[in-house]
């Protein structure tokens, strides 16, 4: 210390208050810039948030809904089952489509074979599968007459919702004049409906986009997250009970916890190829399941669930373990009556941030092939799926207009199935938090 | 000063002025050192606790009375780095031996903190966990006996018997300390330490607390580290004063009040030290 | 609403107090009382008994002094209580100097047994004393029912000892003129009269302490004074 510091004496009442004033005014200034600044910043943000919800659902809505027509389909009983025995195989291998291109013939009335060939691009490819499935169900339905309603082509659709233009030249156009005329007729006769799909949620993945659906993609996501918590929940809630409440204070535990501390920063793409490397590779998985899906998304998941498990344990105030201990109780009766339960919340929140990741994850699945094109909807861990990010990923590429719809379609899907996710954690984890 | 201790036939040096011994004792510890990883904490602490005897252990922050009182009951086990040196025998078995199991000792030995930790349940859950776990109660209505008793014991029953189920951190300050004492007493114990029961009460919360510790003094040997010494005062029969780690003095409270024997001891309790 | 201490060992330790100081007033009292009878019926054996049971009221006065200096110690009394304390100090070792003076009159009184009655001058000793006794008798209610207007009264009334000192001075003065053998006993009768009237002013001392335990203010010093031996000389 100098010694001028010696001679210092505070200063008096009066003078400080005046330089306190003084510098008031400056100070204030200072302090609603700051303010303006942050809020900007958010005002940004929130900008920024509207434009992406907004565009999103933009888009996103119109591919909930889609355009149908209903026609007259007779359902003469010896050609939609010719083997007599309504089973799905005669079925299927009946005449439906026939029935079906006459009800729409009866409508438009063409003429000729080129015109026959343009009315029969005006219905979707899935139509005879639909009458097939509506026998299945219902076959008291045989021998009647009973309007169905299809699903139009999906350039129709786009013709429909003006994307499609009449005066584009017919050489530039998806579809020509006759065809045109066609939907014109049916329009008239208010055959043709805009309504909601129900081939978005209950259709699977599809070349063609008007009866393309996440059904297969939702399920393969669920059975893939069902995976992934099984494995990572348990595991990741055990060791962090470990680390922070038996193991000893070494070298080795230290090292463990590094590790697992700079897990949590690993780019996913590198588990998919550990993933690759190791389930399939050398145990020799099938590519594709959900279940090595969901393994490989589970070791991904493992350290964030540890990292937040204990810091909720270690939050759990020492006066209620110096209580427990206090009154004859085991280090383990210790953890498992008292600290645990005041734990759960903060466990589940860190499961909950981690199952949100791994919804969301698509390069570690794409590394183990689950990208691959699947009809149909996958029974059990150990069938071929994909899910849902990928599958969104894979709608993107295609450049059917109705596809760009569903993109968004499946991404406001994603989100609100995001968002339920999160509510039921949310919800469980009020349900069980306790004040201390 | 060298003392034999013939009770035990062991030799015995310390510097503590005044009796450390006591007629029938419960606790006795000798040449008592703790170590938080290389600093010395307690230095050659010897002392005796009698039985249904309350004595206080007084001195200014940091004299090491804390880290004394919980090596009576291996709660210092549960400190990163503590070691306990020296020899504390309870009813003839040394509590330090490998063998012995920390678990019923704690049973033995309750133990008070200084802000009131009761768990996060219901009154009647946390005068029962005790008991619950060691298995005192084989019947719900044994265990209904043991809870009434404690709370009974404790002062607090005709204040929360209508509430059983209601949480006891919704307590007031000096009725939760209550509420842990209970639970302390639940499991029958012995002896009971007590850590600056008090300092996180109102006057009158605390004078509440020091007539209910004169009334548990007729049953059970209490032990208590307090900071103010009007409470050792007011509520012990035996008083010791520590400092820096090392027992000074020691004696019936009357006496270390009105004519103390050594200098550091007078200082302290005149409010010229500490 | 209960008027006792939360903690009940304060109550007790301050009621033990109270017990022995009480027994240590009437312990006095008859000590004075015994000392004024023997005067008049100058029996040697109750004179020797009363000067030896003089211990016993120093014995006790200590034990209160020792407790009084350990609730102090321990109990930090406040208000009241210590106001109570510190009285019951002071008004202890005041009944332990009446003691002493009762001793002294006895110590006089066996005196002037070795002198011929014919050298004593008759004086009204007795009267004295009974005056004093009554205002013993009254302070010891005061303080036991706490009654403020009877410590006013004890401590007023010591006027009339006072006077009848002054009186009896002249009395005996005039009768140490007339015939120089009673100088002797005349000198002694001074002595025990001086005696009794400051038991009567240690009893005002103990009105003023009561008054204060009571009240918490001193009583005024307005206290009407009478002995005016000082202003007179022999003729």
């Amino acid at each position: 210390m100098s010694n001028n510091n010696k001679n210092y004496t505070l200063m008096d009442a009066k003078k400080a208050e005046e330089i306190v004033r003084s510098n008031v005014k400056k100070r204030r200034r200072k302090d609603i810039v700051l303010k303006s600044i942050g809020q900007f910043a958010i005002f940004v943000a929130l900008s920024f948030l509207v434009f992406l919800f907004v565009s999103i659902f933009a888009k996103g809505i119109p591919g909930f809904f889609q355009h149908y027509v209903t026609l007259e389909v007779n359902l003469d009983q010896k050609r939609l089952d010719p083997k007599g025995d309504l089973s799905a195989d005669s079925l299927y291998s009946g005449d439906a489509r026939k029935l079906v291109l006459e009800a729409l013939y009866k409508e438009i009335n063409p003429k000729g074979r080129k015109q026959k060939k343009a009315a029969k691009k005006i219905l979707s490819s899935n139509a005879e599968i639909r009458v097939a499935q509506m026998v299945l169900e219902n076959p008291s339905l045989l021998g009647k007459t009973i309007p169905i309603t299809f699903a139009l082509d999906d350039d129709i659709d786009s013709f429909l919702r003006g994307y499609i233009k009449r005066d584009t030249p017919e050489s530039d156009r998806r579809i020509n004049n006759t065809v045109i005329k066609f939907v014109d007729v049916l329009v008239e006769k208010n055959l043709v409906d805009y309504k909601f799909s129900d081939y978005i949620l209950s259709g699977s993945a599809s070349r063609s986009p008007e009866i393309a659906g996440v059904k297969g993609a939702l399920i393969g996501s669920i059975l893939t997250l069902f995976v992934c918590f099984i494995l990572s929940f348990p595991i990741g809630v055990a060791t962090a009970i470990y680390l922070e409440g038996f193991a000893p204070k070494n070298r080795i535990t230290e090292i463990i916890e590094i590790n697992i501390n700079n897990l949590a920063a690993v780019p996913s793409v590198v588990f998919g190829i550990l993933g690759l490397a190791i389930f399939i590779g050398v145990f020799g998985m099938p590519r594709s399941i959900p279940l090595v899906g969901g393994m490989v998304l589970g070791i991904m998941t493992l350290p964030t669930i540890i990292i937040s498990s204990r810091a909720a344990i270690s939050a759990v105030p020492p006066s209620i373990l110096d209580a427990a201990y206090g009154v004859g109780a085991s280090k383990l009766q210790t953890m498992f009556h008292h600290v645990i339960p005041l734990a759960i919340p903060g466990m589940l929140t860190g499961t909950i941030i981690g199952m949100a990741r791994a919804l969301g994850e698509t390069a570690p699945l794409l590394m183990i092939g689950m990208v691959a094109f699947i009809v149909d909807i996958p029974n059990s861990i150990q069938e071929p799926a994909t899910v849902l990010p990928v599958q969104i990923f894979m709608w993107a590429d295609f450049a059917e207009r109705m596809f760009v719809n569903k993109t968004s379609s499946a991404t406001i899907i994603l989100l609100v199935f995001l968002i339920l996710m999160n509510g039921i954690a949310i919800f469980l984890r009020n349900k069980l938090e306790r004040r201390w | 000063m060298v003392i034999m201790n013939y009770s035990n036939n062991m030799k015995l040096e310390t510097k503590t002025i005044g009796n450390i011994f006591a007629d029938n004792p419960k606790i006795t510890s000798r040449n008592v050192n703790v170590f938080y990883h290389d600093k010395q904490a307690i230095n050659n602490v010897s002392l005796d606790v009698g039985s249904k005897e309350i004595i206080s252990l007084i001195g200014p922050s940091g004299c090491g009375k804390s880290t004394f009182l919980r090596c009576f009951n291996r709660m210092n086990d549960t400190i990163d780095g503590c070691k306990v040196e020296g020899n504390i025998v309870l009813d003839d078995q040394d509590i330090y031996h490998p063998s012995v199991d920390v678990v019923p000792l704690r049973a033995k030995i309750g133990m008070v903190f200084q802000k009131p930790n009761p768990f996060p349940k219901s009154i009647y859950d946390n005068v029962a966990y005790g008991p619950k776990i060691h298995g005192l109660a084989s019947t719900k209505d044994e265990l209904d006996s043991i809870v009434e008793l404690s709370l009974k014991n404790a002062g607090l029953w005709n204040e929360v018997k209508d509430r059983l189920q209601s949480p006891g951190t919704g307590l007031s300050g000096g009725q939760q300390q209550r509420l842990c004492i209970a639970r302390a007493i639940a499991v029958s114990p012995e002896i009971i330490l007590m850590d600056e029961p008090c300092s996180a009460l109102d006057p009158i919360a605390t004078a509440k607390i020091e007539e209910l510790i004169h009334q548990l003094g007729k049953n059970y040997s209490i032990v208590i580290v307090t900071h103010s010494m009007q409470q050792a005062a007011r509520v012990s029969q035996r008083t010791a004063y520590f400092h820096l780690g090392e027992l000074i003095e020691v004696g019936l409270t009357k006496q270390i009040f009105t004519t103390p024997q050594d200098k550091q001891t007078e200082a302290y309790i005149s409010g010229r030290i500490g | 609403m209960n008027n006792d201490h939360i903690l009940s060992t304060f109550d007790n330790d301050l009621n033990r107090l109270n017990k022995d100081l009480l027994k240590l007033a009437k312990l006095a009292t008859e000590q004075f009382v015994n000392s004024i009878d023997n005067f008049s019926t100058q029996n040697i054996d109750d004179i020797d008994q009363l000067i030896s049971n003089d211990k016993n009221l120093d014995d006790l006065d200590e034990k209160i002094q020792q407790l009084g200096f350990e609730i102090i110690a321990l109990r930090a009394p406040q208000a009241e209580d210590l106001r109570r304390v510190i009285s019951a100090l002071k008004i202890s070792t005041i009944f332990e100097r009446i003691g002493d003076y009762s001793r002294n009159i006895s110590n006089r009184t066996k005196a002037l047994c070795e002198l011929s009655s014919d050298d004593t001058p008759g004086v009204n000793i007795g009267k004295m004393g009974l005056v004093t006794q009554e205002m013993l008798e009254d302070i010891i209610i005061a303080y036991k029912d706490k009654d403020s207007d009877l410590s006013v009264k004890v401590r007023d009334k010591d006027v009339v000892i006072d006077k009848m000192n002054t009186k009896l001075y002249q009395e005996v003065l005039a009768s140490m003129s007339r015939n120089k053998k009673n100088i002797v006993s005349g000198t002694h009768i001074l002595f025990i009269a001086k005696s009794i009237e400051r038991v009567g002013d240690y009893v005002t001392d103990i009105a003023e302490h009561n008054y204060f335990l009571i009240n918490g203010k001193p009583l005024s010093d307005n206290r009407p004074k009478a002995d005016k031996t000082s202003l007179y000389g022999i003729d």
